[in-house]
């Protein structure tokens, strides 16, 4: 009743006593025990995950007490797994266990929030117009006004507005934007769909109703590895991580296990109880590093070199002097190994040119359907030349003989491998070499050989259909040749013996990476050991480490070599398991439609984001990085000429890679154009590009007409995080300050572009509106003129994958959004209704013609097979689809944008539904969706599916994707073995009858269903593994061979010398040597590679804000280098220091450690400048990202297209931005200087003055 | 006018003091169980001044309540009994005053400049904490300074009458401020200091006086709870 009373009854307390009186019964009052017990106590336990970019997908239990979320544990009931494989859990880490604290923390966004300037700006246009369109453009016509808005960007002053306003002023700037310049100037930018896919197709099906732009994010943020659709035609497939502990032999090459893959690095460590060897290949000592039998440390950039010494080994001790049969067989049966390559003159001998096709010879050996698309081989059997299956002139045209069968022409052919033993002569191949190139800052010790390195390689002479006699060599025996394989045929080039320096030997890569020859042969040899004696279960696990530098393809195919030499691909527990960021998006094809809206309008439009940023944030002017650095010394410089920007308007006009915004006009008003001329869009457009009247909007970006003018940015944080080159965005993108340091070419007076206009004054802030959806305030929403508070993740209903493990599970609505935050389905939705409404009078149904690049996994991808050839040289007429990108008209009905929002379109029903080559009809699924769903009952979309909820949203693309509705997927292997001529529905029929839901999946996670989207397995027998069915069920990987495609035949890409992989050192960015020493604060400056790993502390730029985490680390920025280096200028640990380079600057703290090699330093990626971040000394702003210093650069190799697997497909191939190659110049820090004070009255104060 | 505020200050201010320190404390205690506590500082900052400076302070400023306690309360015939004379008491009252007094002093000297410049400390901390830190030093030195005023007189009279009034407040005789109405300003000004101790101790870490922890010195080895059904 009263602790006091209960303190009182002195007399009935003691109530005996045990133990000698040792010990004593009391009746005290317990009650003080119910505070700890109501601790712990909750009303309720709801599901959810963390829609975070880190493939974790671990679920969650989300505890609420009293209407609150309160904490979140690990959950711990995913399905089991089978005996002798360890569970999934526990999956979750201390990022996760730490987002809680968001939902009520200071930093969380509570209401919709304007740039307080803008909004007076609005206030006072809407008091003065009517229509709020109106309103809206006595803005933005208004220069005074934009730059007054414009520069107060970053600056704060944001206050709260209401969701009636600001989704009038939305709504009004898209209907302008789209009525003056065209909808394609209205983008989106959106990652990773596949860790909350409702919340991003909410954005972009908003976004591809009216005709707007979704931007890729995978190769932006250069965790697509362009190696994988090179070798594979595949955007990324791997391991699930249950897999790893099928593995006898595992290399973690730059990638930190547990560091950044938490929760899945338990399959890891248990595998080593089993005996498996681990290798870790990493310059850092990292914590992946301390679970290594063996930890390799080659010099950061290096890592080809070490690949290539690898590979060396493997193919002399396995293939050559002790052929493997199961390496043989496999690399017979499936790569390109036994093709033959025709061979071009070059001045020492020849080189190797393009893979002969069956068109080359008389009657095409027979062929008639895309003769110019399928591969030769010579058969051993009849000792002829033959067209083995599985060409991609296979897959499109001829039904049922697209597979990996080892027959030709009906007949079992067996592939020949080498020519050795039946060559005509041997001749001196020559293969590019660029290992002796000296890095501008004398680093990254170069090993100096012959620029082109000349070797004997066996050949037959064989006479073409057009009489010509060629030479032709098998690609196995150019490999052996190319990576040094002496084959007896006395060839002064080719090494002795491993310690012969030459190239690509222990000894060779040894000068390179450091790494003790000793120890490349021992890896070596057990990696292929283990492979040989279990058929294929060695495993390199590999990341962001690796993939992050401008020749990421080099590394990356260097290993996919070793891994294609020992028979390790598509094999359980072996393999290339690359982990960076992907978080497969499992119900793909269920989830497109809805997306990108293709149940109303096809095709969408898409961006790649490397080449958009590079073009409008104005990065391309300040290019430093020469053709002539890169092209190969085979290559004729003359035929290669300009910049990069160049290479990407070439592949623009070409229809390699996508546009936006597309044409240098307002799309609506190019077709109306044509109407009232009286003709067909497509023909006046082509006609009109052709004579020059219309051009392409990439050639002239800093155009007014050309720029963007509306974006969107979800679930992201563009400008804390992933925008490479920063400080341009700043500049040019947004028009406020910024801190480049460098000039443009202009300025510099340096050679410009020749595909593009220059322009001397420079575009400052392009975009007009900046609306960004966020749970905090992020450096993005700082930066944003409207920022939308979302629902959190324990907030909304949505869906979620990972490749990391096979389950679905959702993000569940524990508590309603706080405050007045809306879910991102609610928010488009409303937007969508407010767009309708206000459409009317400027906007009705209205047609749109969009250019559409061609696309990967379309008959189109066999777009130029032989030489490269551009329209606008007259090389070649302009034929849309083919050389130049597809056209298609179609109609958008913008006051109905709202109807067709929530109800699923027509035609799905009409034209079915697919992906990556297959269509299937799905009338089926759209008439149980009507029932389930329920239907409109009147307007434009009567009888129509709802869409109305997340959850109707969620089920909808659940119901129409094969991995979570068993009936689709039996239809869809049904419609891929019509392809490949082979049944493979027994994969899937016995789960025909399963349909996973929404509310299935919040019960407990479901193992999704197989599906030929996927080239894995879900199954009871074997863990999940990528190329698991190319190999086993004989389906041929997307690529020109529809094998593993090692040698890359396109004309570019051997004139950049990758035709194979071979070792390139790390670029010269030219960034430091103009500042270096130049703007001197007294202290000592060093220049350091710029290394910006993933971190512990955050996922990207989540959870580095938040109190938990930071109390856990440094609590701000900082900078990790090495004792040698602070020692040379003076820096001890926890000192401020700057790194700073042309691009700009940035401050944090030092982390001097022992663990990081000299000569580089490390800045963990993302940790934002939102808190404890004072100004730099260089460019006088606030701190500064780990972007801040960087700058995109292209790689013209990247933009291939038409051609394949090298054929553009969103977040699937195109350029992608990497970073590693930077220098900065680092030093202490004289005056810290934290910019204290409110920017809008300092700005104020500034004005009145 | 000095006599109303002699007998308010002295004669109805003792009993509100003493009201809201009792009810005060109960109330707390009761309703507030998470905020009785001693509030220390310890683990913020752990130096080997401070340790000996909390010695020096708690053993000072324990047997100074302890003198007061016997000093003020015990009737004269009671000392007198066991041989004291006035003038004896007074003069071990002083002594023994002063010892303690100076070790009290000794102790918070440290603890308030510990107080004031660590910077953990300091942020930590209450203001109510800075207070009564601050309230003690006061009271300290001016009970320290009634020593030089009772050094002019020796005899004991004015602590007579100090007692006097003392004894007559708890056993509620209606004139106890008459008693003290000349009395020297140092005695009331450290008497009125102390009854705003009382005053505050409810919305203070003294509270933690309340909970002297002598039942650990004799308590048995393992101390079991009944459950509240047996």
């Amino acid at each position: 009743m009263s602790h006091f009373l209960d303190r009182l009854t002195f007399f009935q307390r003691l109530k005996g006593e045990f133990a000698d009186g040792h010990g004593v019964t009391t009746a005290e009052s317990r009650r003080w025990e119910d505070a700890y017990r109501s601790r712990w106590q909750h009303d309720k336990i709801v599901r959810s995950t963390h829609g975070v970019n880190c493939t974790g997908s671990c679920s969650w239990k989300i505890y609420v007490k009293n209407g609150l979320v309160t904490w979140e544990t690990q959950q711990t009931d995913y399905p089991r797994t089978r005996p002798d494989l360890p569970n999934h859990e526990p999956r979750g880490c201390a990022r996760g266990a730490s987002y809680s604290w968001y939902i009520y923390s200071a930093n969380r966004l509570k209401y919709p929030m304007v740039r307080g300037h803008l909004l007076r700006l609005w206030r006072q246009a809407r008091e003065q117009h009517e229509d709020p369109v109106e309103a809206w453009a006595s803005i933005v016509e208004d220069a005074e006004k934009c730059v007054s808005y414009k520069s107060r960007r970053g600056k704060g002053g944001l206050v709260r507005s209401n969701w009636e306003e600001v989704n009038e002023l939305i709504a009004a700037a898209n209907i302008y934007t789209i009525k003056r310049y065209g909808p394609d100037r209205i983008m989106g930018f959106s990652p990773i769909p596949a860790m909350s896919m409702v919340s991003y197709a909410a954005g972009s099906r908003y976004l591809s109703l009216i005709g707007g732009v979704c931007m890729s994010f995978y190769d932006w943020y250069c965790d697509l590895p362009p190696s994988s659709p090179q070798t594979w035609g595949e955007q990324t497939d791997v391991p699930e991580s249950a897999d790893w502990y099928n593995a006898g032999f595992i290399m973690m090459w730059g990638s930190n296990v547990p560091q950044t893959r938490t929760p899945d690095a338990h399959f890891m460590t248990e595998v080593r109880y089993k005996g498996t060897q681990i290798v870790t290949v990493s310059p850092d000592y990292s914590e992946a590093s301390k679970f290594a039998d063996l930890w390799l440390a080659p010099r950061q950039g290096t890592d080809s070199a070490l690949a290539m010494a690898l590979g060396h080994v493997i193919l002399r001790e396995f293939h050559v002097d002790k052929p493997s049969e199961y390496f043989t067989e496999y690399a017979r049966q499936y790569t390109d190994m036994p093709l033959l390559v025709q061979l071009d003159p070059a001045p020492g001998g020849y080189q190797a040119g393009r893979l002969l096709r069956a068109s080359d010879f008389e009657k095409s050996l027979g062929q008639d359907n895309n003769p110019d698309w399928k591969t030769v081989a010579w058969d051993d059997a009849s000792d002829a030349i033959v067209v083995p299956n599985g060409s991609i002139g296979f897959r499109w045209g001829d039904e049922g003989l697209w597979n990996l069968e080892q027959k030709a022409d009906g007949a079992d052919v067996k592939l020949r491998l080498s020519l050795l033993d039946s060559r005509d002569d041997a001749v001196a191949v020559g293969f590019p070499y660029f290992g002796g190139r000296e890095h501008e800052l004398g680093r990254f010790t170069p090993n100096p050989q012959d620029d082109v390195i000349y070797r004997k390689v066996p050949i037959r002479t064989i006479r073409l259909a057009d009489g010509n006699e060629i030479r032709v060599a098998t690609v196995y025996d150019l490999l052996l040749a190319h990576y040094g394989i002496d084959r007896g045929l006395d060839c002064g080039n080719t090494p002795v013996d491993y310690d012969d320096n030459k190239p690509y030997t222990p000894a060779w890569q040894e000068q390179i990476t450091g790494v003790k020859r000793e120890h490349v042969i021992q890896v070596a040899r057990q990696f292929a050991d283990n492979a040989n004696k279990t058929r294929g279960r060695s495993m390199v696990i590999l990341g962001a480490g690796l993939n992050h530098w401008y020749h990421m393809d080099m590394n990356y195919r260097g290993i996919i070599n070793m891994l294609v030499f020992c028979g390790c691909i598509g094999q359980s527990g072996g393999g290339w398991s690359h982990y960076v960021g992907q978080e497969k998006l499992r119900p793909q094809t269920g989830w497109q439609p809805l997306a990108f809206a293709l149940d109303w309008i096809r095709p969408p439009r898409h961006m790649n984001s490397t080449s958009f940023f590079y073009a409008h944030s104005g990065q391309w002017r300040y290019e430093k990085l020469k053709v002539a650095d890169i092209l190969s010394p085979l290559a004729d410089p003359q035929q290669f000429p300009g910049s990069l920007i160049d290479f990407n308007v070439r592949a623009e006009r070409m229809g390699w890679l996508p546009s936006a915004p597309q044409l240098g006009e307002n799309p609506l008003q190019v077709v109306k154009a044509a109407r009232d001329a009286g003709q067909d869009p497509k023909a006046y457009v082509v006609e009109q590009l052709k004579s020059g009247e219309l051009t392409m909007a990439c050639e002239d970006p800093d155009n007014p007409a050309n720029y963007p003018r509306n974006m969107f940015i979800w679930r992201s944080n563009l400008l804390g995080s992933s925008g490479k080159g920063h400080e341009y965005f700043l500049k040019h993108l947004l028009g406020t300050d910024h801190g480049v340091q460098g000039k443009d070419l202009g300025e510099k007076g340096e050679d410009k572009p020749m595909e593009i206009a220059w322009r001397d004054e420079t575009a400052r802030g392009k975009l007009e509106l900046l609306v960004t959806l966020d749970f905090r305030m992020s450096t993005t929403c700082l930066y944003s003129d409207i920022v939308l508070p979302t629902a959190t993740w324990y907030e909304k209903d949505d869906l979620n994958t990972s490749d990391m493990h096979p389950f679905i599970h959702p993000l569940c609505e524990a508590v309603n959004p706080a405050w007045e935050s809306r879910t991102d389905w609610n928010i488009y939705k409303g937007l969508a209704k407010k767009f309708s409404e206000l459409a009317k009078g400027h906007l009705g149904v209205e047609e749109d013609i969009v250019a559409a690049p061609v696309l990967h996994d379309t008959p189109a991808e066999m777009a130029q097979a032989f030489d490269v050839k551009d329209w606008r040289k007259g090389e070649c007429e302009p034929v849309p689809g083919k050389t130049m990108p597809n056209l298609v008209v179609v109609e958008r009905d913008y006051p109905n944008v709202y109807s067709r929002f929530t109800a699923l379109g027509p035609l799905l029903e009409k034209l079915g539904n697919g992906g990556k080559g297959i269509t299937w009809d799905t009338s089926h699924e759209v008439q149980l969706l009507r029932e389930l769903n329920g239907n409109h009952k009147s307007g434009t979309n009567k009888d129509m599916p709802r869409i109305e909820s997340a959850i109707d949203a969620a089920d909808t693309l659940m119901t129409l994707a094969p991995e979570t509705n068993g009936e689709v997927a039996v239809k869809a292997w049904a419609a891929l073995s019509k392809q490949t001529g082979r049944d493979h529905t027994h994969l899937a029929l016995t789960r025909e009858d399963d349909k996973i839901r929404f509310r299935d999946i919040k019960a407990q996670p479901r193992k999704i269903i197989s599906s030929p989207t996927w080239s894995g397995l879900e199954s009871e027998h074997v863990s999940y593994n990528a190329g698991y069915t190319n190999v086993h069920e004989l389906i041929p990987w997307r690529t020109l061979s529809g094998r593993q495609q090692l040698y890359q035949d396109h004309t570019w890409m051997r004139a950049f010398g990758e035709g194979f992989v071979c070792y390139k050192p790390p670029m010269n960015m030219r960034t430091t040597a103009d500042i270096q020493g130049v703007r001197g604060n007294g202290n000592e400056e060093i220049a350091l590679n710029w290394i910006t790993p993933h971190q512990k502390w955050g996922i990207h730029s989540t959870y580095t804000d938040n109190l938990l985490m930071l109390t856990l680390s440094r609590g701000g920025p900082c900078i990790w280098m090495s004792e040698v280096d602070a020692r040379k200028i003076g820096v001890v640990d926890n000192d401020w220091i700057e790194a700073f380079n042309v691009n700009g600057a940035l401050v944090a703290r030092a982390v001097v450690s022992q663990r990081v090699p000299e000569g580089m330093v490390m800045m963990y990626h993302a940790q934002e400048k939102l808190v404890n971040t004072p100004g730099s000394e260089i460019s006088g702003q606030r701190g500064g990202i780990h972007n801040s210093v960087t700058r995109t650069v292209l790689k013209p190799t990247h933009m291939i297209g038409g051609y394949a697997q090298l054929s553009y497909g969103f977040n699937y191939y195109g350029t992608v931005g990497s970073n590693r190659d930077e220098f900065v110049v680092i030093r202490k820090m004289q005056h810290v200087d934290w910019l204290d004070g409110d920017d809008e009255s300092i700005y104020q104060a500034e004005e009145q003055a | 006018m000095m006599i109303y505020l002699n007998e308010f200050f002295f004669g109805v201010f003792p009993y509100i003091a003493g009201t809201v320190f009792l009810l005060g404390s109960l109330v707390r205690y009761d309703k507030s169980q998470y905020t009785w506590r001693t509030g220390s500082s310890q683990l913020l900052s752990n130096t080997p001044s401070f340790r000996i400076a909390n010695y020096l302070f708690h053993i000072g400023i324990i047997l100074l309540f302890f003198g007061h306690f016997f000093g003020l309360l015990t009737p004269p015939a009671v000392y007198h009994a066991l041989g004291l004379s006035t003038s004896a008491k007074q003069i071990m009252a002083v002594v023994a005053g002063g010892f303690f007094g100076l070790v009290c002093l000794a102790g918070i000297v440290i603890l308030v400049h510990r107080r004031t410049t660590d910077p953990r400390v300091r942020r930590t901390g209450s203001k109510m904490d800075m207070f009564i830190l601050y309230l003690l030093f006061a009271q300290l030195l001016t009970g320290l300074f009634t020593i030089t005023v009772s050094s002019q007189h020796l005899d004991g009279a004015v602590m007579l009458q100090i007692t006097a009034w003392a004894q007559s407040l708890v056993t509620f005789q209606p004139d106890a401020a008459d008693t003290i109405l000349e009395l020297h300003w140092a005695y009331k000004t450290h008497m009125f200091l102390g009854m705003i101790m009382f005053l505050i101790f409810p919305f203070t870490r003294l509270v933690h006086i309340w909970s002297v922890p002598y039942g650990y010195i004799g308590r048995a080895y393992q101390i079991v709870r009944r459950r509240a059904s047996s």
